[in-house]
């Protein structure tokens, strides 16, 4: 009777595992009948309500963002099983350095600790073979968390499967102000360039100096290039959890036609039902959206 | 061995059926799982079933103004679209108890969507649809100079929308030229002022005629600001910012290191107002879709999706928007505590 403690926890060890097991099959199962219909190619998240999820559960500040960085894994795997090619996140936001000091500072140790942990074999990114992007101001981070920024991109950059974009010290107003720096300086130096030319082209007629002008003058693809999210295409579902209807400065310039969804739930508390009512609505609108794309 | 004390233990198969029970129960659990709600999807409100009501009754009546001047006598329901202008005894009506004027928001944005759907629901022609948005356009800038808030931006006419049938575009235009012309005398006297914003080298010459002189005339108004986006899209405003810049660049009259938001602010074209950023933004016809509107300007903007197609958005519609942003708590980025 004495073995009975042991029997006891080896059996519910063996029964916890064959429903995980059971439930990773049917998840799995349930994925490839819903790839039967058109899966979008680029998901985003704005993880919003760590810190209300400490409070609901009286934990203390931290392991809000504990268990959002355990829901944001398992929704990365879920993504990845579907067949969604890329996922981006918002991790941290220019505004979010008006927070309090010590607050930021725990911020980015959690992010230190994640990122270092992203290059360990056993990850998620040696799992299913995923490219991380750093996307943001990176030289507002400190020196630490930006090195192991570079690094992990460095490491991944040979990955092609799948794709993970972090955006971090990022805003999008932030993001089109640099595009547009870009566009500035590159169309003074084609005017510059294209000023030797001229002198040298001197009988050109007048049809040609005003094409010139007008390949001088900076074009949507310009600015669009320019843009630091422009190793993705655009994001087809933005997911912000927490019930918040907003952007709240992410991606402004790619989210023009993107599915909105805002599931009431806190960041920690989500989970595969709201990524699969959010795919299935994606579905019943893809074929109109499709058409219009097409039209443009 | 342990095999042989497993089948001989009678309180091991009751723990094997226990664990078969739980396995049974959390599958039960999952099925009563409610689904996620999407964004505000409250239907069921005390105003949408009187809407439905009315929708179904006007599938059977022809849209005309007769009808609707006797639908209150003849059902016994005050229809506020009856209502033309402002009166000295309709200035006195307060907000309703549901808003609070300290919460009311300085700027808010409507996409008009759904006039071709509520058209074709009717069996109707789509400028019949468009006619009846525009009713409903006068309603919302009514209420809106009544309850204080000060900038109005409507959605009226996309860069995406210049693949419509011609006819439609023309009619649109047309459209648009006989509501201002006839409206004009109503806006100057209300003190509200009209700017539109867009690409303007497409439109016909004699609208543009028209809207530049209704923006002279009004442009001294302050009760209400009226911006009307024709032609209009996010990416084109932030494209003609940057060209201005650029241009400013070459001028020498700023240095490439000097361009940051407050400059791109200064160029956009929403710098006519003094409060450029919506605080709400409204789409109607249940589409969760920004679809290029004020791109740079939502940055911290409140979105709000109503059911309703637009002809039908009308004064309660608005007031649950207005509800639901009042209800809201905003950061920008920081904390409440």
């Amino acid at each position: 009777m004495a073995e009975l403690p042991g029997q006891i926890r080896r059996m519910s060890g063996g029964i916890s595992q064959l429903i995980e097991q059971i439930y990773g099959f049917s998840r799995r199962c349930l994925f490839r009948v819903i790839s039967m219909g058109p899966i979008p190619s680029h998901l985003a998240f704005i993880m919003d309500g760590n810190r209300r999820y400490a409070k609901k559960h009286s934990l203390e500040d931290g392991s809000g963002h504990q268990a959002g960085f355990s829901a944001l894994m398992s929704m990365l795997q879920y993504c990845y099983e579907l067949g969604i090619k890329y996922v981006t996140i918002y991790a941290f936001s220019i505004d979010n350095f008006r927070r309090k000091p010590e607050e930021v500072q725990s911020l980015m140790d959690l992010m230190l600790e994640k990122i270092k942990s992203l290059l360990e074999k056993e990850s998620i990114v040696h799992q299913y073979g995923i490219r991380v992007y750093f996307i943001g101001n990176l030289a507002l981070l400190n020196d630490q968390v930006r090195a192991a920024a570079e690094k992990v991109m460095k490491a991944t950059a040979k990955n092609s499967r799948v794709v993970l974009l972090i955006c971090i010290a990022y805003n999008s107003t932030d993001e089109i102000v640099q595009a547009v720096k870009k566009s500035c300086i590159n169309t003074s130096d084609n005017i510059e360039a294209s000023g030797n030319y001229k002198h040298e082209d001197r009988d050109s007629d007048i049809e040609g100096t005003d094409m010139e002008n007008q390949e001088k003058r900076i074009q949507l693809v310009d600015i669009e290039e320019n843009m630091r999210m422009s190793v993705a295409p655009d994001p087809d579902i933005l997911v912000r959890s927490s019930g918040e209807t907003r952007l709240s400065n992410f991606l402004l310039w790619q989210t023009g036609n993107t599915q909105l969804f805002s599931p009431a739930a806190l960041w920690p508390e989500i989970g595969l039902k709201h990524l699969l009512w959010a795919v299935l609505n994606f579905q019943r609108n893809h074929s109109y959206l499709e058409k219009r794309k097409k039209q443009l | 061995m342990e095999l042989r004390k497993f089948q001989s233990s009678p309180l091991l198969i009751q723990l094997l059926l226990l664990s078969l029970e739980l396995i049974d129960s959390l599958k039960m659990l999952s099925l009563r799982v409610r689904p996620p709600t999407s964004f505000d999807f409250r239907r069921f409100n005390a105003g949408y079933l009187e809407r439905q009501w009315r929708l179904s009754r006007d599938c059977f009546l022809s849209f005309s103004p007769k009808v609707e001047e006797n639908r209150g006598v003849r059902f016994g329901v005050k229809s506020s679209k009856s209502e033309v202008s402002f009166t000295a005894a309709e200035e006195e009506e307060t907000l309703p108890e549901e808003l609070q004027p300290e919460l009311m928001p300085k700027h808010v944005a409507i996409i008009m969507d759904g006039n071709g759907r509520w058209a074709k629901n009717r069996g109707l022609q789509p400028w019949d649809g468009h006619r009846a948005g525009v009713e409903a356009l006068k309603e919302i800038v009514k209420l809106c100079g009544k309850w204080g808030i000060q900038v109005l931006t409507v959605f009226a006419f996309s860069t995406d929308n210049w693949i419509r049938p011609r006819i439609e575009i023309d009619f649109l235009f047309s459209l648009f030229e006989r509501s201002l012309k006839s409206e004009f005398q109503n806006l100057a006297e209300n003190n509200v002022r009209i700017s539109i914003i867009g690409d303007s080298s497409k439109l016909p010459k004699s609208l543009l005629r028209v809207i530049n002189e209704i923006e002279e005339v009004t442009k001294n108004n302050t009760r209400l600001q009226l911006i009307v986006a024709v032609g209009y899209s996010g990416k084109y405003d932030v494209l003609q910012a940057c060209r201005g810049i650029a241009q400013r660049v070459k001028d020498g009259e700023i240095e490439v290191e000097e361009i940051d938001e407050r400059l791109i602010e200064e160029e956009l074209e929403t710098n006519c107002t003094e409060f450029p950023y919506p605080d709400l933004l409204i789409r109607t016809s249940g589409e969760l879709r920004v679809s290029n509107f004020l791109l740079w300007q939502l940055a911290y903007t409140e979105l709000f999706f109503a059911q309703e197609l637009w002809p039908d958005f009308g004064r309660s519609g608005f007031i649950e928007a207005l509800t639901s942003f009042q209800q809201r708590q905003r950061r920008f980025g920081g904390r409440k505590s």
